[in-house]
């Protein structure tokens, strides 16, 4: 086993996710896809501390997973108001923030 | 235990803080509680004191305080504070009580008396002080108290004697830590009021000289001397009345123990120096309060112009630089602090009742309202100086003391200061009994003749007969002041009495 | 008892802090209490008189003294110091004062400050006892100032009319005035005797020459200034007249025979001083004759055109002091007290008298007076008595002193004193027979029905009536008592002062003087013989002006003090406001301007330049960035992933 299968695994898995947070147009799909980098994210410090012998990264991935536990709720509560306001989750009509 | 007469005040004052303004009742009594108590530890502190050793520190609290500058927190009281710090609590108390029902306007008594705790906190500290930056400290804290007071409370052009109040002795102020200072790196890198006296005798002339000008400034303003004086009149005449008591009691009297206290034993050569000048500048404004005195139709402003040429009586003692002139001086500080605190009180009465402090519509005071009168009248000769009442006990022996000044001044210049002071005090019967003339005697004119006048009421007696008192103790047992404050004198003239030991020998060479 | 002397002060003190006090509770509103205290005084003082004559010669003084504190090595105290001027004044002082009380109580009955004035009195004559006992001249001038406070509350006591108060300031101011001098000698002396108050210390260091000849001269004139306000002498005399305007009773107690002898007292007191100061002994003139003779003159010529009663007796108060004053200044000490002693009690008289007049015709002015002996046959004979005395006929009690006076001027070589002297007696005789002949003559020309006054100002005018006949034979030739008793001695200095004998060719020179004054005044006022004169002569006529207007020095010091209150206190008080607050002010609108200018040019332009500049600079670049703000979250992302690879990429290449 090399370390590398896993970091080529979790670079694919962070760019899909990339590519899902910048194309997709729903917003729940957007969520779905930083998701997937979070979890790319996780592999990658599961893989170093499995391969140095230190259960830092291990600790750490625990809290990204919590910490991405949170952000999903945050993230589709702020959908539903946005759902329930607009009748839309189209994130191309979202420019409020519009400079 | 002086720790606590000092920073009592302004717990109490964070107490009021947190009273609601509507309990007026609460806020006074609480007020004057904790006045009262401040008065209870200067009465402990006086029972404490060791009389036998008056000349030295005693109470002494030093610990560090900000260790980066040498500064520490140094307190103490001998002879000299041990009775302004007295006088300062007892004003204080009495004040509160004058105020108790006639809360000047814009009211509001919960500032109001805020304001006066606050201002204790900083006239005690200063008396205590014997650090250099812990008395700058406390003699700025009395500065904001004092602003506000003549600011929101005073008269109708109170903006401008508030400004101007603050202004000037700030710009003094300015001059006066630039010689502290210069005192900390010339004298030793410490702050220390006891240690700077060892040493301040070691600093080369001209430098001393330059320092002693700094301080000058410092303290000749809020003294105020000659030509330094034309806030005093302003602010006076604008501040209410409990602003004036304060102002003309005690705060005036934080220039003179600074010259006691600062200048003079540090820098005893700058001070030998600096004297004919000083004294030049004392009698100049004996007469010249008084001329002003003459000119005036306010009775308050002519009390504030009498002022001036009273302290100028107090600064000519200083600037002989003998103990006996030094003497002198601290006892007239108590009491013109004494008189003419009560005679500012009067005054404000009388603008209470007739609303009106112009001479010319005033007059036959003694028929509607006696006692005012003759306390009025009391007031008058003791500030005149009649033998028996306190006024004269700084008035003789200053005069006194510059028919023979510190070894090393003119004898002829001091002599001269001498006759022209003596003519002060014809002046100073001139004005005064002018002045009691046009408000107490004659008859009432047309314009108050059916105005219902009011004798003196409950809370204005509790607040002047123990003035009043004072005034007739101090003027019949002088002694009960000067035991205390002679020893203490001692030490502050040591330099310069060392200089002239130095001088004779010298010449005797 | 003279041990004890210290009390004789203390009492009335105490009566005054009663009265004060309780005085008003009283039933007899204070005034019992002012009497009680006086007569205990004067009878302690007349034991005191008594165990002093009978002390073994040569008698020692009665001295105490107390420390009371030390200021910076100088020792303050209080003491006594009685000796036979001292005895002397006690019983004085103490026996007029108590005559003046129970006068009071009929002169005063109703008066709405009742209990005040006695209260006052009895602080008065404590002050003026406390000067009499002092040892040393701060007690001294202690009892002096507080004397001159009495005096103006005392003078003011009706101060519900500005002229009345007025006069009390004018008092007050007049002889503070003079008491510049006071301080200041005493200052000197002070000095002079090596910082020493003590007045027997500071005769004894004159009189052997210790102190240079100098600084006694300086020392005396200036205390001679203080004596000149408070006995009343030329020029600052001008207050005794208008202080009349006290009750009568005032007069008598202060004006004429108590406080304005202060000065003289003093000058006796401190006589070694004066002696050595002004070379007295050397004869020919010196200041303190000099005025004394000016005074005399002057103000007998001034009461001769008096109307008001009080002032003519006013006026010849301060002619006899200018008596007392000469006679200390050509050296006759004995005689100057003697006067001092005998002038107290017709002087008190014929004030009291005056105030009886007073009390029944409602007026103070002679001409409203006239033909009162049928209507006040008691007030008629004791002021005659008193004119008697004062004229200087023998045997009262005015011709022996006056006598003595002259004498001494003869002896000691000071001939223009004599002439002098001759000339107020002939002038004082004079003007007295005017005023009796206006009071008492003729028929009556005020209003109402003039009646004897009650019992109570009756009684003190017969009591007073018998001294005013007999003290002068103390001194008579052949009794010779009084110059035994009172004399000037000072512990280790033999006596200088020689006493004259009797002169009888001077006696009855003086006598035909005065009987001349009566002659001549008689003729004029009974006879009409003179009548018209002063019309007729313009000479006359202008020196009548002059006089009425009292050699209009009260309009030069009314002139010097307008002087000083208006144009120069304004003044003072313009530079005040323009000069000094226009230099604080200047600063202030100085230092506004400066700051204006600051602001404009420095603030506004450079430096808010500066910062307007960045501001704008950020704003016109933030106009061309937020093209870059879409609001599409997705767009930020994908900046922030390219700048996050841009990022790494440099990341990469560098290292």
């Amino acid at each position: 086993m090399y370390l590398n299968q896993f970091l080529l695994l979790a670079a694919v898995l962070f760019c899909l996710g990339v590519y899902g947070v910048l194309s997709r147009k729903n917003a729940v799909l957007v969520l779905m896809s930083i998701e997937l980098m979070l979890n790319a994210v996780n592999i990658n410090l599961i893989a170093f501390g499995a391969f140095r012998d230190n259960v830092i990264g291990q600790v750490f991935s625990l809290f990204v997973i919590a910490i991405a536990a949170a952000e999903v709720g945050v993230g589709l509560a702020i959908v539903l108001l946005i759902f329930r306001n607009r009748a839309d989750i189209d994130l191309d009509e979202l420019a409020q923030m519009k400079g | 235990m002086l720790t606590a007469a000092i920073f009592l005040p302004i717990v109490g004052a964070a107490v009021l803080a947190c009273i609601p303004r509507e309990r007026e009742e609460m806020l006074k009594a609480v007020a004057l509680l904790i006045t009262l108590a401040t008065a209870v530890v200067g009465l402990a502190l006086l029972f404490g004191f060791n009389y036998d050793d008056a000349g030295s520190l005693q109470y002494e609290v030093d610990t560090g305080w900000i260790e980066v500058i040498n500064s520490r927190y140094h307190i103490g009281i001998d002879g000299i504070s041990l009775p302004l710090l007295i006088l300062s609590m007892v004003i204080t108390v009495l004040c509160v009580v004058y105020s108790w029902d006639h809360f000047p306007e814009p009211h509001n008594p919960k500032a109001f008396l805020i304001l006066m705790l606050v201002l204790e906190t900083g006239m005690n500290g200063t008396f205590a002080a014997q650090d250099l930056i812990l008395f700058f400290v406390f003699f700025e804290l009395v500065l904001l108290p004092m602003y506000f007071m003549i600011g929101v409370w005073g008269g109708p052009n109170r903006q401008y004697a508030a400004i101007k109040f603050f202004l000037y002795t700030l710009f003094g102020s300015a001059l006066m830590i630039l010689s502290f200072l210069a005192l900390y790196f010339k004298g030793g890198q410490t702050f220390d009021i006891p240690l700077l006296i060892e040493q301040g005798g070691t600093i080369a002339h001209g430098t001393q000289l330059l320092i002693f000008g700094g301080l000058f400034m410092g303290f000749a303003i809020k003294v105020p001397m000659f030509p330094f004086h034309t806030w005093l009149p302003d602010a006076h005449t604008e501040a209410p009345t409990v602003g004036s008591v304060i102002l003309a009691a005690v705060l005036l009297k934080l220039g003179t123990y600074g010259f006691i206290r600062i200048a003079i034993p540090i820098l005893p050569q700058a001070a030998q120096s600096w004297a004919p000048w000083i004294g030049l500048l004392a009698v100049i404004g004996i007469i010249y309060g008084a001329l002003g005195c003459l000119a005036q139709r306010d009775m308050k402003r002519l009390i504030a112009f009498s002022s001036v040429a009273h302290m100028g009586f107090v600064m000519l003692g200083i600037a002989t630089l003998t103990s006996f002139g030094i003497n002198a001086a601290v006892f007239g500080m108590v009491a013109h602090g004494l008189i003419t605190g009560m005679l500012f009180f009067i005054a404000g009465s009388i603008q209470e009742r007739f609303g009106t402090r112009e001479l010319d519509r005033l007059g036959g005071l003694l028929l509607q309202a006696p006692r005012m009168g003759w306390m009025l009248g009391f007031c008058v000769f003791a500030s005149l100086g009649l033998p028996g009442l306190a006024g004269f006990w700084g008035e003789f022996p200053a005069i006194l003391s510059a028919y023979q000044p510190a070894a090393g001044l003119s004898e002829l210049t001091f002599r001269i200061y001498m006759a022209v002071a003596a003519i002060g005090t014809v002046f100073a019967a001139g004005y005064l009994l002018w002045m009691l003339q046009r408000v107490a005697f004659g008859v009432v004119k047309p314009e108050f003749e059916n105005a219902h006048i009011h004798d003196v009421h409950l809370p204005e007696y509790i607040a002047w007969v123990p003035l009043l008192l004072g005034i007739l103790l101090f003027g019949i047992f002088p002694h009960l002041l000067f035991n205390i404050i002679d020893p203490a004198v001692g030490a502050v003239t040591a330099g310069v009495e060392a200089l002239g030991t130095a001088a004779a020998a010298g010449t005797g060479r | 008892m003279l041990d004890n002397a210290w009390l004789i002060p203390l009492i009335p003190a105490i009566s005054f802090v009663i009265i004060l006090s309780f005085g008003k509770r009283l039933p007899k509103k204070g005034a019992e209490v002012g009497i009680t205290a006086l007569t205990i005084s004067f009878v302690i003082a007349l034991l005191g008189a008594v165990e002093w004559i009978g002390k073994e010669v040569p008698r020692h003084a009665v001295t105490g003294h107390q420390t009371w504190f030390e200021i910076g090595g100088v020792e303050f105290g209080a003491g006594m110091h009685i000796d036979g001027l001292a005895v002397m004044m006690l019983v004085v002082v103490t026996f007029i004062s108590l005559m003046v009380h129970v006068y009071s109580t009929g002169y005063m009955h109703g008066d709405r400050r009742y209990t005040y004035f006695f209260a006052a009195l009895s602080l008065f004559t404590a002050a003026m006892l406390l000067l009499v006992v002092s040892d040393n001249t701060l007690q001294l001038m202690i009892g002096w100032e507080l004397v001159g406070l009495c005096s103006f509350m005392l003078i003011g006591h009706w101060w519900e009319e500005g002229v009345n108060s007025g006069a009390a300031i004018k008092a007050f101011i007049t002889t503070r005035t003079g008491d510049i001098g006071l301080m200041t000698g005493i200052i000197v002396l002070f000095f002079a005797a090596g910082r020493d108050f003590s007045i027997e210390h500071l005769n004894h260091e004159a009189l052997t020459g210790a102190i240079g000849h100098g600084t006694l001269l300086v020392g005396a004139s200036l205390l001679f200034l203080g004596v000149m306000g408070k006995s009343a002498q030329f020029p600052l005399h001008v207050w005794l007249p208008d202080a009349m305007a006290g009750p009568t009773p005032v007069s008598a107690l202060i004006h004429a025979a108590t406080m304005v002898v202060a000065g003289v007292y003093l000058v006796a007191r401190l006589f070694g001083v004066f002696w050595t100061g002004f070379s007295i002994e050397v004869g020919g003139t010196n200041l303190v004759a000099i005025i004394g003779a000016i005074t005399v003159i002057i103000a007998a010529l001034l009461a001769f055109v008096q109307d008001d009663v009080k002032k003519v007796l006013a006026y010849s108060t301060v002619s006899q002091l200018g008596y007392m004053v000469m006679a200390l200044g050509v050296g006759a000490w004995t005689a100057a007290v003697f006067h001092l002693f005998t002038h107290a009690f017709f002087k008190a008289l014929l004030f009291l008298g005056s105030g009886s007049l007073i009390h029944a015709v409602h007026s103070n002015n002679m001409s409203e007076m006239g033909g009162l002996r049928k209507y006040m046959p008691t007030t008629f004979w004791t002021f005659m008595v008193g004119s008697v005395a004062l004229a200087g006929i023998f045997p009262l009690a005015g011709f022996w002193s006056k006598d003595e006076i002259l004498l001494g001027a003869l002896v000691d070589g000071f001939p223009i004193m004599l002439v002098v002297g001759l000339m107020g007696a002939f002038m004082t005789a004079a003007y007295m027979t005017r005023a009796c002949y206006l009071i008492f003559a003729g028929e009556y020309r005020g209003h109402g029905h003039p009646h004897e006054s009650p019992p109570s100002m009756v009684w003190p005018l017969r009591i007073l009536a018998v001294p005013a006949v007999l003290a002068g034979l103390l001194n008579a030739p052949g009794i010779g008592l009084f110059h035994g008793w009172v004399e000037f001695e000072v512990e280790g200095v033999p006596h200088f002062l020689e006493l004259h004998d009797f002169n009888p060719v001077l006696a009855a020179g003086s006598l035909a003087v005065a009987l001349l004054g009566i002659a001549v005044a008689g003729a004029y006022y009974y006879r009409g013989a003179l009548n018209g004169l002063a019309d007729r002569v313009p000479l006359l006529r202008t020196g009548h002006r002059v006089l009425v207007n009292k050699y209009y020095l009260d309009d030069l010091f009314l002139a010097i003090i307008r002087g000083i209150q208006y144009p120069i206190a304004k003044a003072a008080y313009w530079v005040n406001q323009h000069v000094l607050d226009g230099v604080v002010n200047g600063v202030g609108k100085a230092a506004q301007r400066s700051a204006q200018v600051a602001y404009e040019v420095i603030d506004q332009r450079v430096i808010d330049g500066a910062v307007n500049g960045a501001g704008l600079s950020a704003e016109e670049g933030g106009s061309i960035l937020r093209h870059l703000q879409t609001g599409r979250v997705q767009q930020y992302a994908a900046l922030l992933f390219g700048a996050v690879a841009v990022l790494a990429m440099g990341l990469v290449v560098l290292t």
